[in-house]
Order: structure tokens, then sequence, then C-alpha cells
């Protein structure tokens, strides 16, 4: 399954076009695409810089700071990173089964994250190319050129944005760096206050979130031909699935299937990921290339995320997501088990998975089991734990070793974004086929594979944004690998 | 008439990531050195990751707000620290992830929301790798830049802006 164009025969004899950084998506990451005089595509890349050395920033601390430091790891998701690392120190301090409270209050929290982060990258980062078409007027293309054609689109999207940090705010203590969760369970009750501040703006969160549902499949529908080819590639999925095969995105065991549906394994304890999942690199990328062991590495990648999770579940089990989600199976007509592989319908599965962290977080606002005082669990010790999660982006695996001084002695993290790395760049490859192949490239062109790579919603990095460390060039190369041209873009022109 | 809610200080940065640990560290000394003020209601301190669309309801009703943030290159390439107006502008922030000052106020302008008096807090660092702390540059730039911040804020408060500082 895996494509040519990787690796070039002979790079030397070819020009070089550079996307660097590819732009809103989180963190810095490049594309670098290698063409003859023809303008035909040789080799097409997606480097990612910076992952290599979380571990080493983990390693050496005592485990209880770890929840807390790993937040720092991202600048977009840091309350995955959170609540992951302290599923994984629970087994660590022997709490294997939280208390109903806890599980809740967590629950509550990372429901409040996919609602923000979903609701960051559909409203803002994809709506423009969505809403104006890949190639439109790049000075058009972005957040302010939809707040000023559809005003109160860009709204919804701050407000429900807002909604979920509030969430956050009030499980995790504070917007950022909170520290709610601990290994074993939380540190902060939920109050009626508290919950009721909660519940009041939830009949309006809902209804945007509806109206986005239908939203996101009209843009879809409306454009079908296109949307449905647009560098699709076919691909395995893995996500983690709840009980009796619900969609769960906070806890779970581990379920892939193949291109074709069939299910490759299931029921996987989070304990045993590596029984199942191996890793890989490539001399020309920081990113490692995980893959299922079973199929081995050059056909063993798969996809994670929405797409992946609303797919890989048997079903959603609350009633207007799950709705959304056998619209969504009616309108691409699957067969039973069938799988769609679309890269552009990862945008239609994120909206349906934050209609469903809407209803779960009313759900969850309902139990009065979230304002319990039963906090912490614990148990024997143990030396090691693996906790896994389905972060906004894809399902995010940490794995600690604690020697007994308390510190972490090995540290193993993939994230979402790791997983679909060759993803993104099997996706790329079919966008430069269909889009670049013997045609000069543009800027509105290259916006193709960029629209494909913020299909997935990747975090290429974390969170380093000081003032002037965001270029933003479109480099030219000629065979000899000296440069012809230089572009900096701005919100404006090229 | 509604009155203007207080100073805002935004301060963004990663504690974890040197020298761009600025911004939250600016705001660690400022919360020591003007508890007064805070309490008093007078100026109010944020700190983020990185600035996002949403700041722009932050920003909603203020007077006056002062992002604080590390900075690479400043336009005085001997200055520790530059403490300027920033107005509403479209720039290449709107292709990324995540905002500059004056795209977040360019956002509240396309929102409808009048934009505050804003002032861009710069302070020079140089080191920005994972795990490390501030260097020493970074952390005598910040001092230096704590006074003159105290300094513009005694003149604002002295200037008798009432609410909002």
């Amino acid at each position: 399954m895996s494509s040519s164009l990787e690796k070039a025969d002979d790079p030397t004899k070819l020009r070089r076009v550079v996307i660097d950084p590819v732009s809103r998506v989180e963190g810095h990451g490049k594309v670098t695409i290698l063409l003859d005089e023809a303008g035909k595509v040789h080799q097409v890349r997606l480097h990612i810089v910076e992952f290599r050395g979380f571990e080493r920033f983990i390693q050496g601390r005592p485990y209880w700071e770890v929840p807390v430091m790993v937040q720092r790891l991202c600048g977009i998701c840091p309350v995955s990173h959170h609540l992951c690392a302290s599923k994984a120190l629970d087994l660590v301090v022997g709490a294997r089964r939280l208390t109903e409270t806890a599980e809740k209050v967590r629950r509550l929290m990372h429901y409040g994250q996919m609602l923000q982060s979903h609701a960051l990258h559909f409203f803002h980062l994809a709506s423009p190319d969505l809403l104006f078409g890949f190639g439109s007027d790049l000075a058009k293309r972005n957040i302010v050129g939809v707040a000023a054609a559809f005003p109160e689109l860009a709204k919804q999207g701050i407000m429900l944005r807002k909604y979920g940090q509030e969430v956050i705010r009030i499980t995790a203590g504070k917007r950022v760096h909170g520290t709610g969760a601990i290994p074993g369970g939380v540190n902060k009750q939920v109050t009626a206050a508290e919950r009721d501040e909660l519940l009041a703006p939830l009949p309006q969160v809902l209804e945007w979130a509806r109206g986005a549902v239908k939203l996101v499949a009209d843009l879809h529908l409306s454009h079908r031909a296109e949307y449905d080819r647009f560098g699709t590639v076919p691909s395995s999925f893995l996500s983690l699935v709840g009980e009796g095969g619900k969609l769960d995105l906070y806890d779970g065991t581990l379920r892939a299937r193949d291109h074709a549906g069939q299910i490759l394994f299931d029921g996987v304890d989070p304990q045993d990921y590596r029984s199942q999942i191996e890793e890989n690199v490539r001399s020309w990328s920081y990113m490692k290339f995980p893959f299922i062991g079973s199929l081995g590495p050059d056909v063993g990648w798969y996809r994670v995320g929405p797409l992946a999770r609303i797919q890989n579940c048997d079903f959603i089990d609350t009633p207007l997501a799950e709705e959304a989600r056998q619209q969504f199976r009616a309108a691409f007509a699957v067969p039973e088990n069938g799988l769609v592989h679309a890269p552009l319908a990862y945008h239609w599965a994120r909206i349906i998975e934050l209609l469903h962290s809407a209803e779960v977080i009313e759900r969850l606002l309902h139990d009065d089991a979230l304002l319990g005082d039963e906090l912490l669990a614990k148990g024997p010790r143990a030396k090691s734990g693996v906790g896994i999660i389905e972060a906004p982006r894809g399902t995010l695996i940490h794995h600690y070793e604690v020697n007994d001084q308390d510190l972490v002695t090995e540290c193993n993290l993939i994230v979402s974004t790791t997983h679909n790395n060759q993803a993104m760049n099997e996706t790329i490859r079919e966008v430069a086929r269909q889009y670049l192949d013997g045609k000069e490239p543009t800027e509105g062109l290259l916006n193709h594979v960029e629209v494909a790579i913020r299909a997935y919603d990747p975090c290429l990095s974390c969170a380093t944004h000081a003032l002037g460390k965001m270029p933003l060039t479109l480099e030219f190369v000629d065979p000899s690998g000296a440069l012809v041209e230089r572009l900096v873009r701005d919100g404006e022109s090229l | 008439m509604p009155a203007k809610r207080p100073l805002l200080l935004l301060a963004i940065g990663n504690p974890s990531r040197g020298d761009d640990a600025l911004g939250p560290a600016f705001l660690e000394r400022v919360e020591a050195e003007h508890a007064g003020a805070i309490a008093a209601g007078e100026l109010e301190l944020l700190t983020d990751f990185q600035l996002q669309v949403e700041h722009a309801l932050d920003l909603v009703g203020r007077r006056r707000v002062v992002f604080v943030d590390a900075a690479v290159t400043l336009a005085d390439p001997r200055a520790a620290f530059t403490l300027e107006r920033a107005e509403a502008r479209k720039d290449e922030s709107f292709s990324s992830h995540a905002l500059s000052p004056a795209a977040v106020l360019e956002a509240m302008r396309a929102l409808g929301e009048p934009t505050p008096e804003s002032w861009v807090l710069a302070i020079r660092g140089e080191r920005f790798e994972l795990g490390e702390g501030l260097s020493d540059a970074a952390r005598v730039a910040l001092s230096a830049a704590l006074v003159a911040f105290s300094e513009r804020l005694r003149g604002w408060r002295d200037a008798g802006a009432g609410d909002g500082a």
C-alpha cells in the first residue's frame, strides 16, 4: 500500500520545490517536492522536525511531576498529554480502577479538550480552504477572511472553543498549565455551581455543533467528485474502542482494521501495545514510522484520528452523533464493515466527534457522581505503566518505567501525528500526482498539498512561537541545488 | 456605561522551552511586584502557550492590553527589549496555527469589536530548546523589561486613565 514517490532515482538532476513551513498546522514541518524539467513529480516528502528529545525531557524526573511537565510538549493539546500521562501513572501507583468521580471528572476534561480542539481546527484552520476553495485568493483564505464573509460562523467557532476551554478550566484548575489529573485520580472536585455554569450554555453549544455537522456534510457532498478523490489512498485504521465496540475517546482497548475493513486485531490491552505496533525510522525524517507488526514496515502503516475512530467503532452511544455517523456511512454507501478512505472525510468525522463531545459533556454534567468527593484510588505499586487515550488528532501512547526512587527511567511516547506520518506522506504523494504532475507549481496548487496535510490536523511539533520564529517561505531550487527564487508569503500575497 | 475591564497583561510562551519562557516568567515577576494593583482590580494577568483567535474575547471591553513575548529579533539590534504600540493588521501569522498580537487585534476588528490600545513588550531570547531554562542574557533582559514596564504602568496610572489603567 505504500507508494513509489518516496525516493527519486537520481535526485541530483531534479528541481526542488520546498513548502516551509506547512501553514495552518501546529509546529514546524516542511514539504519537499522534486520535479524534472517537464514538471513530472519524482519525489514528495513531508519532513517533521523536533520530535526527538521529548522522551529525554521526561527521563530522570519524579513520576508525580510528569502529568504537569508533559503539557509543555504541545501548546495545542496539553490536556491530552496531561491525561495520558496520568493514565499511565495510575498503574504505577496501583490505581487500576479510578473512583467513579475521578474518572468522570477526567472524562469531562477530555471531552472539553476534544470539543475546543476540533472547533479550532474546523472553524479556523480548515474552513478557509473548504469555504473559499483550495486555490482561492490567498488574501481571503484565512480566519479573518472567514470572519468577514461568514461572521456568524467565525463567532460560533470562537465560542465553541471558549466553551471547551471553560470545561478545562473548571476540571483542570486553570485554562492552561492545569494540574487536575494526578496519578491515581484527580485533585479537584467539581462544585454544583461550576456544573451549573457549564450547563447554562450547553443548549446553544449543541445547536452550533449540529449546525457544524450539517455544514461539513453539505460542503463535502456539494464537492463530492473532488473530495472523494482528493489524495485518497487506502490504508488500515487504528483506534481505541470502548466497551461493546462503542466510540470511546478516553479509554478502551486497541482495534485495527485493514484497508478492506476486516479486523486485524481487537481487544488489545493498552499494556500490550508493543505486541501489535512496532516503530521504524527513515534516514530523511526525525519522526518515527510506526506500523502494524504482523503486516511489516512496508505495508503496515495505518491511520488514526477521527476518520479511524468513527469507522473503527460499532456505534456511538450518544443519539445525535450516532445519527450523524449513520448519515455519514449512508452518504458514502460503504458496505458492511467497508471503509471511507478519503482524507477530506476527516473533516466530517471530526465534526461528528465534536457533536459527540458536546453530548458527552451534557451527560456527565447531569451525572451526580461527577460532584462526588472520592477523588483518589491507590493499590500496590508497579514499575511501569502504559496510558492510551484518543487525543483530538488520534491515538496517543505514553509508556513509563519508574524506579524505586520514584524517578522515570524510561519513557516512550507515540503521539497521534507520528501514527499518521506515513499516511500523510502517502496522501501528499497522491495529491502531487493528481494536481502537480506536469504543471508549473503555483501557490494555489501547492496549497492543495497543505490542504491534504491539514485534513489530518497534524501537530508537527510543540509550543514555541516566539516573535520572529515563524518563517514562511517558498524556495525554488535548480537541479544543481542553487536557489533560483525565494518568496516570502504574507497575508496578502506571495 | 459599563466600567472598562482592567489592563490585561497577556504573556505568551512555553515555560519549558528555554527563553520561550520569558513571557510567563515576566508574568510571575509582575504578579509578585504588582500584587496591589492586581488586588485592586487594576491589572489582570493571563498566560498561554501561544496566541489564538479566541484571545480576541479576552480583549473585549478593555482600554489597554500589553502582550508579552520572547523575541528572536528586535528592531534595535542592541536592545534587550522593546515596548511598542501594536495595531490591528493582517500578517503572515494568519496562515499559521498561532497568531501574532496584530493578527488577534485584526480578528477582533473583523468580528466587529473595538480594539483596545495595545502594546507589545518583546523581550530578547536566544535559546528555545525543550528542557532548557532561561539563558543568562534573557534573565538580564527580563529584569530590564520589568523596570520599564513598571515605570510605564505608573505613568498610565498617574495620567489618570481611570478604570482600565
